[in-house]
Formats: structure tokens, sequence, C-alpha cells
């Protein structure tokens, strides 16, 4: 064993950071630092920096535009993205459905919107859920019925995030309605302006309205937009999830979380003492500190293996747990650590006026919208009860 | 033992409850928070005129109450409808404050709060005190009959809602010291009071108040001079007991409604609450809540206490609460999945109340500490 990077691991990892230390906007820096609300020009403008670099598809091949790092070089690049506060990558259109195209969409649908993607033209949701259609996706009911070239749709999807923000989204539709649930499913391509799609906010707990429910009505969509094959969708959907959640592990996310509750404790007073000296809190502080030590190697651990191709299959269910958890732990400290001053709602603050009073501690003010926000992660991406069953399934063959 | 309520308090419940089931939807609630209102002043008066106010205060004031379980049987009612409306600071904390200190001609605002024509704020907390209720900085200078006033006070409950704020400021000592802690009544309208509204992340509002040489008559002080700490130490232990009883009907509402839901949400073709992952889990969260129940128990019977033992049921219930509120609050919303962190379903607004709670008076930790010096000494 060894657990040290290798030379060429660590010369990637300065450039990652001089690259950050020189091209992340200043201001942006600050509101991510301060976990205040991102507008769709703030993540645009941090997609097309790093598009100039070709660093924004680091999982796609050269030959698309893609940085093509292997699995180790992707982590190093989010743990030093995150330390240095900047906005996270909107992952739908890069890493859920552009994998999904490179394995199984036409080349024609590859040099058409892969393309789209990096320079940003099109903004992509993830239309997968339905009100009666969460933990168990298969049962989603949206139907999308042949007529001549086109498929006429007609349906509802919920809890598409930033789908204000998208022109397309990428959806599973019924397209046999007789056959076994998983087998009458198929992936469509979406265009958010043909006539008959609407698009209503959903406001969450954090007063943010980050979600959507989007409606079809008989929306016709070209059948050239079919990814793969008719009824072949749920093999496709499921490629997809297993992208989706290795990202969820956040292990960038929570080491900037824990440098940040680190230097609130150190700052904050409370009782007369330093709230780090508070034997109480820097005891949980610590443990979730430990719990991350170990979970980042863990997480290493599985990268390295999918690194010699063995797939990740069912550890990313076990990272997804640990590393939800983790991060709910380190919101949940953060709130703590702003005391009373976490109580007050100041949306404006967090939309970046500075005309409200704020009072306390700068952090204080995202610290229990945030908390609240970061309870979504145990739900989304496949629910960790979900996440349970696999590693029982699975690992435990039980 | 007699865990029975008297039968005066199980009328009031039964009242109450009653009453805000018909009147207080969530609805409505969330209407008035979207225009922008700290509260509905017609349900307010209507609460005043079913006597709630007057349970909170003894008999000598002109209440019908004022005892520990009086204050847990109104705030778990209140609790359990997500009540936002101004009670705590203004009857609890402030009225609080009027009926142990105040003066004959003082205490007849405490008839006008249980009418519901005045409302009453109490301002304490400073920016930098945190949790401390010794830490004041704001300072009282008198002189020639009168009070100079100055400081910030921040978190201040329904602050910009009041007609009079009872402020605490030093007298004499340096900023942790118990002793030089004086009480002032201060209209709002006072010349140099600036008062700054906002909404809290759970619905209910504050303000921060400050004070620039607030000239006050010297009949303006509650009590005598420097000695006020005790009382806001057993005003704060009323107000604590309040929200343990408010976070209680919280869980049990967030609890109420997460049943009905396993019950009925289905997914792999049969309700999720026949999972057994997720009865088990019920079923502990329904333990914590009996526990948050006999913690409120415990200090609504003590709080009439020599002040030692009084303290170690704030100190032990505030903490308890604070972990079950946690566990609660954020089990609830797991449980219902995407459905629980939305705005527009009531759950969402019982996990924030439920974690707020946490936030006032002491969090976990804090009484946790405290709860080890007190048994300590
Ligand atoms: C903030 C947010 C963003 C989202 N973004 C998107 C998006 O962009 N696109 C998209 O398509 N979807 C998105 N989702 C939807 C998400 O994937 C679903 O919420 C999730 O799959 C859970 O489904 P549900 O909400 O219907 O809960 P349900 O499936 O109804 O689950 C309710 C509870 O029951 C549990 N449960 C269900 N089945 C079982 C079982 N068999 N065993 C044990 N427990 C079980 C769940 O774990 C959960 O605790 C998002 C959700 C949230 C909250």
């Amino acid at each position: 064993m060894d657990l040290s990077y290798t030379p060429e691991e660590e010369a990637f990892r300065a450039e990652v950071r001089s690259f950050l230390d020189e091209k992340l906007p200043r201001q942006l820096k600050e509101k991510v630092r301060l976990g205040k609300r991102l507008t769709k020009s703030d993540m645009e403008s941090w997609h097309a920096i790093l598009n100039a670099r070709g660093w924004l598809a680091p999982n796609w091949p050269k030959e698309y535009g893609g940085a093509e790092w292997d699995a180790v070089q992707r982590m190093i690049f989010e743990e030093e993205a995150c330390l240095a506060h900047a906005p996270r990558i909107v992952p739908f259109g890069l890493s859920m459905l552009a994998p999904v195209l490179l394995a199984f969409g036409s080349e024609e649908q590859r040099q058409h919107y892969l393309p789209r993607i990096l320079n940003g033209e099109d903004w992509w949701c993830q239309g997968y859920s339905e009100p009666g259609a969460g933990s168990d996706l298969a049962a989603l009911k949206t139907k999308a019925v042949r007529d001549g070239d086109h498929y006429v749709v007609n349906g509802q999807k919920t809890w598409t995030t930033l789908g204000q923000h998208a022109n397309w989204i990428f959806c599973l539709v019924r397209t046999d309605p007789d056959a076994k649930k998983q087998e009458g499913i198929s992936f469509l391509l979406i265009d958010m302006n043909t006539p008959g799609v609407t698009v209503r906010p959903i406001v969450l707990i954090d007063g943010e309205a980050e979600v959507n429910e989007v409606f079809f009505d008989d929306v016709r969509v070209p059948a050239s937009n079919l990814v793969g094959e008719e009824n072949k969708g749920w093999t496709y959907a499921k490629y997809l999830l297993t992208h989706e959640r290795t990202n969820i592990a956040g292990v960038g996310f929570s080491n900037a979380a824990l440098a940040t509750l680190k230097h609130v404790a150190a700052s904050t007073q409370s009782g007369g003492k330093s709230l780090d000296q508070n034997p109480y809190f820097a005891a949980r502080m610590a443990q979730v500190e430990i719990d991350l030590m170990a979970m980042a190697t863990t997480n290493l651990r599985v990268v390295s293996a999918a690194a010699k191709g063995q797939a990740p299959g069912a550890e990313s269910s076990m990272l997804k747990i640990k590393g939800t958890v983790i991060r709910q732990e380190l919101s949940s400290l953060l709130r703590r650590a702003a005391g009373p001053d976490a109580m007050p709602f100041l949306p404006d603050y967090l939309d970046g006026g500075d005309n409200v009073p704020a009072e306390g501690p700068e952090h204080a003010p995202a610290s229990a919208p945030n908390y609240f926000n970061m309870r979504k992660l145990s739900i989304f991406g496949g629910s960790n009860e979900i996440q349970r069953t696999i590693i029982t399934k699975a690992i435990l063959e039980l | 033992m007699d865990f029975n309520l008297t039968e005066e308090r199980a009328l009031l419940r039964d009242m109450l409850q009653r009453f805000l089931s018909e009147n207080y939807s969530h609805e409505e609630r969330r209407k008035l928070l979207a225009s922008g209102k700290a509260y509905d002043t017609s349900i307010f008066k209507e609460l005043a005129d079913l006597g709630i106010f007057g349970a909170l205060f003894r008999e000598a004031e002109g209440g019908l109450g004022g005892a520990g379980f009086d204050i847990a049987v109104v705030f778990e009612e209140l609790g359990r409808a997500g009540v936002i409306e101004p009670i705590l600071g203004n009857a609890v904390l402030a009225g609080g404050l009027i009926s142990e200190l105040g003066t004959g001609e003082q205490k007849t605002l405490i008839g006008d709060v249980i009418a519901g024509q005045k409302i009453l704020a109490f301002a304490h907390t400073e920016p930098a005190s945190r949790y401390d209720l010794n830490h004041v900085t704001a300072t009282a200078k008198a002189g020639g009959g009168q009070i100079t006033l100055s400081g910030t006070k921040a978190h201040v409950p329904n602050g910009a809602q009041a007609d009079m704020i009872v402020v605490s400021a030093r007298e004499a000592g340096t900023d942790w010291d118990e002793k030089g802690i004086s009480l002032f009544l201060v209209p709002t309208d006072a010349k140099g009071v600036t008062i700054v509204d906002h909404p809290n992340v759970d619905g209910t509002s504050a303000a921060t108040i400050r004070f620039e040489n607030v000239v006050v008559d010297e009949g303006a002080r509650l009590g005598a001079s420097g000695v006020a700490f005790a009382a806001i130490e057993t005003a704060v232990a009323r107000a604590t007991l309040a929200v343990c009883a408010e976070a209680v009907g919280a869980m049990e509402a967030a609890k109420a409604l997460t049943i009905e839901y396993l019950k009925e949400r289905k997914q792999f073709g049969i309700a999720i609450g026949k999972f057994q992952a997720l009865q088990h889990r019920m079923a502990d969260l329904l333990i914590e809540v009996e526990q948050a129940r006999s913690a409120v128990i415990n200090l609504a019977g003590h709080l009439e206490a020599p002040r030692a033992l009084r303290e170690r049921h704030v100190s032990a219930t505030k903490n308890l609460i604070g972990r079950a509120g946690a566990l609660v609050a954020e089990e609830t919303v797991q449980l219902h999945g995407g459905i629980g962190m939305t705005d527009e379903y009531a759950l969402s607004h019982f996990a924030r109340r439920i974690v707020m709670i946490d936030h006032l008076f002491g969090d976990v930790d804090h009484h946790l500490e405290r709860f080890i010096s007190l048994n300590a000494a």
C-alpha cells in the first residue's frame, strides 16, 4: 500500500490550484464561500471559463472536447475546486446526459448535442421523477405515442432541478403501455420551447425555487430525438444513475465545509471562549472530521478500483450514504455555530443585495437555509433507504 | 402521582385546539407570510378574547393561571398549529418580567396584554451575547431623575410590532457581571429608538433595536437598580418551557402528518408504511416524542422550584428537546421524500420551527455544558 500521490498527480494538483487562483472570479468565489445563491449567469460564466481551458468535461473523451481525466485526476480537481469555493458544475448535460449519448446515442446526436453542452448553448435538466414515481421510478406514466416522424408526449415530471433555466430536458417516457414496467420505457430528448411544455416552480424548505414541475400537453417531439432503441430506456437510465451517484459522495464539498466550520468555530465566541474550545461542540466537529478522513480513503479505494476498470456498483451506494450523512452533519454544525444569528431569513442578502440587517458573522445568514437544503442529499439520486436495499442485495446478498 | 390535566386546563386545551383547527389553516398562514405581515391581527385579538393570554398570568395580575402547566398546555397547542402571533415575547417574557418586578402602576400594562390591546417586547439578547443571559453591554446612565439608554439588541421577538419594550441595560459592573443589570420600560416611539424588522426562517418575526441616547424617566425602571438578573433568568426559564412545549406540539403535528403519509403514499405497489425499514424508524421517533413530552412535564412541574433545581430542569429539558427535535425534523422530512421539502406542504414549516427552537435560549451544546456545571455546583 502507498497512500501518496504520484509526482504527476501532485503536479496536476499544482496546475489546478494555480488555474483556480488565477481564473476564478473574486466575486463568484465570495458568493460561494458565503453560501449565497448563484444566478444562471454566475453558473454560465464559470462553465465558460472552464470550457476555455478545456476542463469543463473531465470525463469526456478528447475527441469530443473533453479532458479525458482519470478518476484520480477528477477527484483532485473536485477537491481543489471546492476548497477554492468554485461554483459546482451543473451536472445534467455534462455528467449525466453526455455519458449516455457517448455510450448509446447516435453519432449524429453526439455531434449535435455535445458541443452545445460545452459552449453553453443548451442547459439540460433531468426529467425522471413523477408525482407517482419516485423511488419506484419504473412506475412512471408520462407517455409518448408515435405519430409519423414524431412522438406525442403527455404527462408530468416533477422535482426537475434548475428546470427554470433549462431549454432541454432528457426524459424517461412510456412508449409501450402493455409491456412489463421496466420494458416499455424510452429515453427521449425534448426541447422545452416546444408548444405544450409548461414549467412551474416549486419553492422548497429553504425558501428558494430550486426545483420545478414540468407538464407536457400534446408535445410533438421529432422521433430522431430518441436515444438508442425504443423501449430500452431503462438500461440507459440505470447507466446514468450510477454516474449521478458517484458524484454524490462529495468529499470535496465536505472538505471545504469542514474548513469553513473550523474557521467559524475558532472565530465565534461562546460563553467566554471560542466555540472550538467548547468540549461538546469540539467533540462533534472532531468526530465528523474523523469520519471524513476515513470516508475520503473509502472514496479513493473505490476510485482506484474504478481506475483499474472495476466498475463501481453497489460501492457507489455506500459512498452516497456516508457522504450525504457527513455533509448533512457539517451543515448542521455550521448552523449551530451561528447561534441565534441562524434565525433571521434574509433572502435579499442571499441573492447578493446588502441592504439588509446582517448582524453577526458572515456565514450566519445562509447557515439555516443551507442546513435545510442539505436534507435533499439523502432523498434524491435514489434515497438512502433505496441505497441500503441495493447494498443489502448486491454486496450482502441477503 | 397524577399525570392528568386539571379540568380547567383540559378545557383550555380543548377550546384552543378547536379554535386553531377551525381558524388557523396552513394555507392561511402561508398567505399571511407571503403578504409580508408578521401576524394576523384578528386571530391575535380572538386568542386574547379566548383568554389565552390570561392563562399565562397569575390571578394577582388579573390572569387565570401562570403556572408551569398553564404555559405548557397553551404552547403545545400553539406549536401544533404553527402559530406565529406575538405571544412568547409579549406575554411570557416582557409580561412575565413586569408581573415579577413591576409596580402597581406598571402592572396595568398586563391588563392591556391580557386583553390583546397592547404588545410588549423583551429586548435583551445582544449581537455578541449568544446564549449568555449575563452578557449585557447596553448602558443605562442615571442622572437628574432621568435615565439615558444606549446599546444594540438583536433577535427581539416581535420587536417591530410592539408598543412598549422591556430593555435590559447595565448600570454597574463589566460586560459579564450578573450584578448591575437593570430593566426599563421604553415606548417604541421614544426618540433615539431605531427598529429594523425581519422575518425568521420559521415564519416568526424579530427585530434588531438600537437605542441611541434614549431618555426615559427614572420611573421607567422595573424593580431596583442593578438586580434584574434573577428575574431575567426566571422569565427565560418560563419562556424556555414555553418553546419546549411548543416544540412538542410541532413534533406531534409532524409525526401525525408522517404517519398519515406512510399509510397513503404508495411505491412499488404498496404503502411505504409497510416497509420495515421505515416502520422501525417511526417507532424510534415515537419514543423520542414521548421522551420530549416527559421532559416538558419535568420542567413544568419544577418551574416554581428553588433556582438550582429549576435551572437543572431548564437545561435538561432544553437539551433533550434540541436532540429529539433535530431527529424528528430530519426524519419526518426524510420519510416524506421530496414532498417533505416543499414550502407548500405544512411539514416543512413544522420542521423549521422545531429546529429553530434549538436556537432560542441556548442550544443542545449550551445546555449540556450548563447542565453539567449545575450538577457540579
Ligand atoms: C431537491 C430535489 C431535487 C431533485 N432533482 C431531481 C431532478 O432534477 N430530476 C428528477 O428526475 N428527480 C429529481 N428529484 C427527485 C428524487 O429523485 C426523488 O425525490 C427521490 O427519488 C425520492 O422519491 P419521492 O420523493 O417520490 O419519495 P418516495 O419514493 O415516495 O419515498 C418516500 C420515503 O419512502 C422511502 N422508501 C420508498 N421506497 C422504499 C423501499 N422500498 N424501502 C424502504 N424505504 C422506501 C424513501 O426512502 C423515502 O424516505 C429531486 C428531489 C429533490 C428533493
